[in-house]
């Protein structure tokens, strides 16, 4: 083996590295640097961190990039607090051993996560329009009909409503990442546990909980980094100005108006850098505490 | 002993949960379809009724095809996802038997490398790839397009493909290699074959994500000439907003190749997921 030319490694190696680098690695880094630049007159000039200072001390900017910030990490929290408890629960009911139609539910359930966020988006926008009046009229049927409000065009609740619609759709992964992970438990495991008289729930909480932590680890992570550069529902839902009076805006719409400009507004590819690059070091330090912090930690409850 | 894990209440609330959820998941997608043939009236009136021969109307899908080019869009969205998914299958798979078979070097350092693109999401770097793709002259078409997916999906392929041809016999491999085979037919004829269901796999969770896709397409390819599906269904959406009948068709004709695509692939997509090849 040593002996032979080594070019067909080489060979091998070169188209993926080259498209990698290429259209992934070097632009990555390309945008770091562009935040360092700024733009007069048709001639790009190095600008030092005044882009950040713009970002984070014009109050005009550093209020928009705040409620950006704060309306994504609500997003995130609303996924973390039903998506994934729902996706476990989900997933601990269909792993029952004796569940008839488990299949039928699971790829049923798993539908709305194949569809794409511009179906999802204006399917929901239509449903929960007061002009066509699907939502007020179920709600009409079960007696709750002072509940309705137009909730995506009020500004105190359309940011939920989005992350409830994000949630209704993406439902389907945690599901089945955890459903995979119960499987996998030995069934000797959770016989010993009957011997020790803990059965039904109680198995649940004390058996089955504490070994798919890991997977649970997992999935919060895999929703942060989906969720800190979501775009698409939103832009979907309510346009790039994120509206209602921008209570919708997420890191992801802020960075496509900021970069591609929007209405008057002219695109602004170093601003957008600055952003890109902030969204850069959020995602990096969330994947930093999943590696270092929690992972490590969950390392003793594998089998 | 087994009382609590087979008890015939404890299975009816499963049940129960269980159509909730689905009862859920499929609504609005059934009110999507069930709507998109009926009447303009009929749809304001009876929201939730199946249509019947007097509400039954196809003039939303009639506006659909005289005003949008969903066929061209339509082919847009399949050559940008078939070809992103050759490439990313076919460099994927060589770079993976470099890094699975061969001891050079940096070996490591480059399984790390490629394997970077796993949890940094490709459009931080959106600035510059457009920057990118204006100065090579490929805005507007769709291989800027198709390069980008290739190199998004190609961190993930590597890793998953990489860990299933550790596990190909090297027996196999050397008996390759005594009877005169290249190294080169040694991957393309001993190797791929075996490795095909980690192939479907990886191909399977691509193709989603490249054909939902919004973003790239409306940075890189909004032209007319290029829009895909999903900017397509996007923009003339937006056109027709009070044509209630042509956005429920042009939903509607959004949901149909998804849908089959999946009726087509759930259980390798299912199988893939619970398989651990995300761990």
């Amino acid at each position: 083996m040593a002996s032979r030319s080594r070019l067909h490694v080489a060979v091998f190696l070169a188209p993926a590295v080259l498209v990698y680098t290429a259209v992934m690695i070097w632009p990555l880094f390309n945008t770091l640097r562009l935040s360092l630049y700024v733009e007069a007159d048709g001639v790009r000039s190095f600008a030092g961190l005044a882009n950040f200072a713009t970002l984070f001390g014009d109050p005009r900017w550093s209020e928009a990039f705040w409620n950006a910030l704060g309306n994504n990490f609500w997003f995130f929290v609303v996924h973390m607090l039903v998506q994934n408890p729902i996706g476990v629960a989900l997933a601990a009911i269909l792993s029952h051993p004796r569940l008839r139609f488990a299949a039928l539910y699971r790829s049923a359930i798993f539908i709305p996560t194949i569809l794409s966020f511009v179906i999802v988006g204006f399917a929901w926008k239509l449903i929960l329009s007061p002009i066509w009046g699907i939502a007020p009229g179920i709600l009409d049927a079960v007696g709750l009909k002072a509940l309705f409000a137009p909730w995506l065009g009020r500004e105190e609740y359309a940011l939920t409503t989005l992350a409830l619609i994000s949630v209704w759709q993406f439902v389907g992964i945690p599901m089945m990442l955890i459903y995979a992970a119960l499987l996998s438990i030995p069934e000797e495991i959770l016989e010993a546990g009957e011997i020790d008289g803990i059965t039904g729930w109680s198995a649940f909480w004390r058996i089955k909980l504490p070994l798919i932590l890991p997977s649970i680890g997992i999935i919060s992570i895999l929703t942060f980094v989906g969720n800190f550069n979501a775009f698409d529902l939103i832009y979907a839902a309510q346009g790039a100005l994120a509206g209602p009076d921008f209570s919708t805006d997420i890191l992801g719409t802020f960075l496509y108006r900021t970069f591609f400009g929007f209405q008057l507004q002219l695109g602004d590819p170093h601003m957008g850098s600055a952003i890109a690059t902030a969204m850069f070091a959020i995602i990096l330090a969330g994947v930093c505490i999943y590696l270092f912090a929690i992972q490590t930690r969950m390392r003793r409850y594998q089998f | 002993m087994h009382k609590a894990r087979h008890n015939p209440l404890n299975s009816i609330a499963a049940h129960a949960a269980l159509l909730t959820w689905t009862a859920i998941a499929l609504f609005p997608v059934t009110v999507i379809l069930v709507n998109s043939f009926k009447t303009r009236k009929a749809i304001f009136r009876e929201p939730l009724a199946l249509p019947d021969a007097e509400s039954f109307s196809m003039v939303g899908y009639q506006t659909v095809m005289k005003q949008g080019d969903f066929f061209l869009y339509f082919q847009n969205s399949m050559i940008v996802t078939v070809a992103s998914l050759f490439l990313i299958l076919l460099f994927g798979a060589m770079a993976a038997f470099a890094l699975s078979e061969y001891r050079f070097r940096g070996n490591t350092l480059m399984g790390l490398y490629l394997a970077l693109g796993i949890m940094i999401p490709i459009r931080i770097g959106t600035v510059a790839i457009l920057e990118l793709m204006v100065d090579t002259g490929l805005v507007n078409t769709l291989a800027a397009l198709i390069l980008v997916y290739t190199a998004q999906g190609l961190p993930l392929a590597v890793f998953i493909l990489s860990e299933f041809m550790r596990q190909v016999s090297d027996d196999l491999k050397n008996a390759g290699r005594i009877d005169g085979m290249s190294e080169y037919a040694i991957f393309f004829r001993l190797v791929l074959p075996l490795v095909r269901p980690a192939m479907a796999t990886v191909a399977v969770f691509n193709m989603i994500p490249i054909w939902n896709d919004l973003w790239f397409p409306l940075i890189l390819a909004p032209g007319e000439a290029t829009k895909t599906l999903t900017l397509g269904s996007q923009v003339f959406i937006g056109q027709f907003v009070t044509d209630w009948n042509a956005v429920l068709s042009a939903l509607s004709l959004a949901i149909l190749p998804v849908l089959v695509l999946y009726v087509i692939f759930s259980r390798q997509l299912i199988r893939g997921i619970t398989s651990g090849a995300v761990k």
